[in-house]
C-alpha cells in the first residue's frame, strides 16, 4: 500500500522503533524563542548536558520585544529578564540567536522560513504550537512543550506516537475575494477546535496547488487551531522556486540532490489517509470569527448566530459565553460589528504579500476616525522588503502605524495590547478571552479584510469599500 | 518526575468546553523564567468573578479537576501544567485534551484521564451535589473511582510505565544514544545547518 507525505517524512526519521514504545525520531530543525526555552536550559544545567547539535538549533526573540523605540531599553523589567535570559542561554551553550536590532531578528516561524533553513522533508520543532506554518513546506512540523524543548537539545530526538492522517482536500477555484485566511478559518468552523485533533493535516487539491507559499504558510499556521499538531502540504515547483538561493538552501550538487528527494515527496495515489474533509473553494467567501474560539467563525455576509440554534449543549453553552464575553448579540449582522483597533501581523499574516494586500486597500485611504490600525512586519527583513517598496509610508499617510518586526498585538506579551472592551479586527490567529489583552475582544480576518475594516470603521470587506468613501488625496 | 500511582481527592468542576491555555495561564505570567509560582495566575481572569467555582470555600483543596470537553487547545506552553500543579491539582479528566497540553501533562505528572462525556458528567454531576464527594484515579488499575461510578480509562502501556516510575524521558533516550550517532552518521549532505553562512 502507497504511503502519505506526513508516514514518509516520519519514516526517513525513525531513529529507533521498538515493539512498545514511541518511535524515536530525529529532528532537522529546533527554533527557540524566550518563552519556552528558559526552563529547558536550566534542565540541561541542573544535569550537566549540552546542546547535542549547535548546528540545528537556532534562536530569535519575539513574543515579549516591543515593536517600538527598540533601541531603548526594554522598559517592563519581567520581558527584558526573560530576554536576557535567552541572551545568556544561547551565549552559555553556543547556540546562534538573533535578538532584537539583528536584521535576521523576527517571529520564529518567519525568520526559519525566509533563511531557507525550512526545507520539505525535515522535521521541525519549537516550543510555540504555531510551528505547524512550516508544514508549508513539506516539512512534518509541530508544536513542543519545554519539557521536550530540554529533550531535543539534549539528544536531537523525540520519543512519539505516530498521529493518525487526514487529508483535507479543497478542489476548484477561489473567488477572486477570498483568500487563504478565509480558507483556514472556513476549514475550522468545519471541522472544529478538536477536529483534527490526533490527526497530522494534509492540504491538497487544485486550489492548495495554486497557493503562495506565504498563503500556504498562512493555512499550516492554523493546522493547530483545528486541534491539528501539524499541517503538511507537498512540495512542488512553488516550493523549490520559494527556496532557491535562500542563505541555507542547498547549493550546487546538494540542490540537485535535495530537489531530487522533494520530489518524491507527495503521497501515493493509492495512499490511505484516516480521515477525509473535501471542501469546495468556490463556495468560499470572506470570513471572519465572532467567538472566542477559532471554530466560531461565519462568512462575513453572515449575522451573529443564535445560541439556541446548536443542537450540542456544550457547544451552545459556548456559543452563550462567548457572546457574552464579545458583546454582540444574536442575529446582529456581523458587517455592522464596529471596531477600535486593526491589528496587520503575526505569524499568520506578517509576511510581505500580507502587507502588500493590505497596502493596497488603505492606499490613498484613510483610517475611520477612532480606529487604530497597526501594522507589524513578521521579522525585520520583510520590515526592510516593505520599506524598499514605499509599503511604510502608504500605511502612515493612510494613517496607521508602522512598527519594528515581533509577535506584538498577537499575544499580550509586550506592550502592544487591547485595553479591557476594546474590540479589534486581527490576521492572527487566536480570538481567545484576553489573548491581546485582558477583556479584548478579537475578530479574527485576512489581511484584506483588516484593512477595509480599518477604512469603513466596521467589519468589511474591500467590495464594500466605494469610491467615495476614500481614495481622498494624502492630507485631506 | 514525580511518580503518580493512585490519587484520592476532591474535585473541582468545570463546565467549560475549549478551555485554552490563554485561560488556564494568561500570556503575561509567561515571562518567567521558573517552573513555579503559577499557581496565583491559574485561571486568572476567572477567578476575578466569585461566584467562578475555584473561588467557593467548598473547593479549596480539591486536587481533581473534571473539565469539558477539548481542555488545553490552544498554545503548546507548558506553563499551564505548572500552573495547575502549583495550584495543587494532581489529576484532570476530560473526554477529549488537546495534543500538546496532554504530552506535556504527562511528562509532568499531571495525569490527564480521558473518560466518555456521559461518565464526566456524571462525575461532575456527583461533585456538584456533594462537594466532599472524592474521585479516586487509579493508574496502577487504570480506573477511575467515586460513589456509584466506577470507569475504566486508557493510556498507552509506554506511557504508563514512565508515569507509574516517574521516569525521565531524556535518561530513557540517551541509553539509545549509539542509534542516534548512526543515524546522524548517514543524514544526506544537503540537510539545512543553522550556522552562520
Amino acid at each position: 500500500m502507497g504511503r502519505t507525505l506526513a508516514e514518509k517524512v516520519w519514516d526517513d526519521h525513525v531513529v529507533r522503533r521498538a515493539e512498545g514504545e514511541p518511535d524515536l525520531l530525529f529532528i532537522d530543525l529546533h527554533l527557540l524563542h524566550e518563552v519556552t526555552s528558559p526552563q529547558a536550559f536550566d534542565g540541561l544545567r541542573q544535569t550537566g548536558r549540552q546542546v547535542r547539535r549547535l548546528d540545528l538549533t537556532i534562536a530569535t526573540e519575539d513574543h515579549n520585544t516591543p515593536t517600538l523605540d527598540i533601541d531603548k531599553p526594554i522598559a517592563d523589567p519581567v520581558s527584558r529578564a526573560q530576554l536576557e535570559t535567552l541572551r545568556k542561554n544561547c551565549a552559555d551553550f553556543g547556540v546562534r540567536l538573533h535578538s532584537l536590532g539583528d536584521v535576521e531578528q523576527g517571529v520564529v516561524h518567519v525568520v526559519g522560513p525566509q533563511l531557507g533553513l525550512t526545507q520539505p522533508g525535515t522535521t521541525v520543532v519549537c516550543g510555540d504550537s504555531h510551528t505547524s506554518t512550516h508544514g508549508a513546506f513539506g516539512a512534518l512540523a509541530f508544536g513542543i512543550g519545554t519539557s521536550q524543548v530540554e529533550h531535543v537539545l539534549a539528544t536531537q530526538t523525540l520519543p512519539l506516537a505516530r498521529p493518525r492522517t487526514m487529508a483535507i482536500t479543497v478542489e476548484g477555484e477561489l473567488p477572486d475575494a477570498v483568500t487563504a485566511k478565509d480558507l483556514i478559518l472556513a476549514i475550522i468552523a468545519k471541522i472544529g477546535t478538536g477536529g483534527g485533533q490526533g490527526y497530522i493535516l494534509e492540504y491538497r487539491g487544485s486550489a492548495i496547488e495554486k497557493l503562495s507559499m506565504e498563503a500556504r504558510m498562512t493555512i499550516c499556521n492554523m493546522s493547530i487551531e483545528a486541534g491539528a499538531r501539524a499541517g503538511m502540504i507537498a512540495p512542488d515547483e512553488t516550493t523549490f522556486a520559494y527556496l532557491e538561493g535562500r542563505a541555507h538552501a542547498p547549493k550546487g550538487e546538494d540542490w540537485d540532490a535535495a530537489v531530487a528527494y522533494w520530489k518524491t515527496l507527495k503521497s501515493d495515489d493509492d495512499a490511505e489517509f484516516d480521515a477525509e474533509v473535501v471542501i469546495d473553494a468556490a463556495a468560499l467567501s470572506p470570513f471572519v470569527t465572532w467567538g472566542t474560539n477559532p471554530g466560531q467563525g461565519s462568512p462575513l455576509s453572515a449575522q451573529v448566530p443564535d445560541p439556541a440554534s446548536y443542537e450540542d449543549a456544550s457547544e451552545r453553552l459556548a456559543a452563550e459565553k462567548a457572546l457574552e464575553y464579545m458583546g454582540l448579540t444574536a442575529g446582529q449582522p456581523l458587517r455592522d460589528i464596529k471596531v477600535d483597533t486593526v491589528f496587520v501581523g503575526s505569524c499568520t499574516n506578517g509576511r510581505i504579500e500580507d502587507l502588500r494586500a493590505a497596502a493596497e486597500i488603505v492606499g490613498g485611504r484613510k483610517v475611520a476616525d477612532g480606529v487604530r490600525m497597526l501594522v507589524v512586519p513578521g521579522s525585520a527583513r520583510v520590515g526592510l522588503q516593505a520599506v524598499s517598496e514605499g509599503l511604510d509610508k502608504v500605511f502612515k499617510e493612510a494613517g496607521a502605524e508602522w512598527r519594528h518586526a515581533g509577535c506584538s498585538m498577537c499575544l499580550g506579551m509586550n506592550p502592544d495590547q487591547l485595553a479591557p472592551g476594546e474590540r479589534s479586527a486581527s490576521t492572527s490567529n487566536r480570538n481567545f478571552e484576553g489573548r491581546q489583552g485582558k477583556g479584548g475582544r478579537t475578530h479574527l480576518v485576512s489581511p484584506q479584510v483588516a484593512a477595509a475594516t480599518a477604512v469603513l470603521g466596521h467589519l468589511a470587506s474591500p467590495a464594500d469599500l466605494s469610491d467615495t468613501d476614500a481614495r481622498t488625496p494624502a492630507g485631506v | 518526575m514525580e511518580a503518580f500511582t493512585a490519587h484520592t481527592g476532591r474535585a473541582v468542576p468545570l463546565r467549560r468546553s475549549n478551555v485554552d491555555t490563554d485561560q488556564i495561564i494568561p500570556a503575561h505570567w509567561l515571562k518567567k523564567v521558573t517552573r513555579d509560582g503559577f499557581e496565583d495566575g491559574l485561571f486568572e481572569a476567572w477567578r476575578k468573578d466569585p461566584e467562578f467555582v475555584l473561588n467557593k470555600a467548598e473547593r479549596e483543596g480539591a486536587t481533581v479537576l473534571v473539565a469539558g470537553p477539548d481542555f488545553g487547545t490552544g498554545s503548546s506552553r507548558e506553563h499551564a501544567v505548572w500552573a495547575l500543579q502549583n495550584y495543587g491539582f494532581k489529576a484532570v479528566v476530560s473526554s477529549r485534551f488537546a495534543d500538546i497540553f496532554r504530552g506535556n501533562s504527562l511528562k509532568n505528572g499531571l495525569l490527564t484521564v480521558v473518560l466518555d462525556q456521559k461518565v464526566v458528567d456524571a462525575l461532575q454531576d456527583l461533585v456538584e451535589n456533594d462537594p466532599q464527594a472524592e474521585i479516586t484515579v487509579d493508574l496502577e488499575a487504570r480506573e477511575v473511582r467515586a460513589e456509584g461510578i466506577t470507569a475504566a480509562f486508557e493510556l498507552d502501556e509506554n506511557a504508563r510505565w514512565r508515569l507509574l516510575n516517574g521516569l525521565d524521558d531524556i535518561s530513557i533516550t540517551l541509553q539509545n544514544e549509539g542509534d542516534i550517532a548512526e543515524y546522524e552518521s548517514k543524514r544526506p549532505a544537503f540537510k539545512p545547518q543553522t550556522v552562520q553562512i
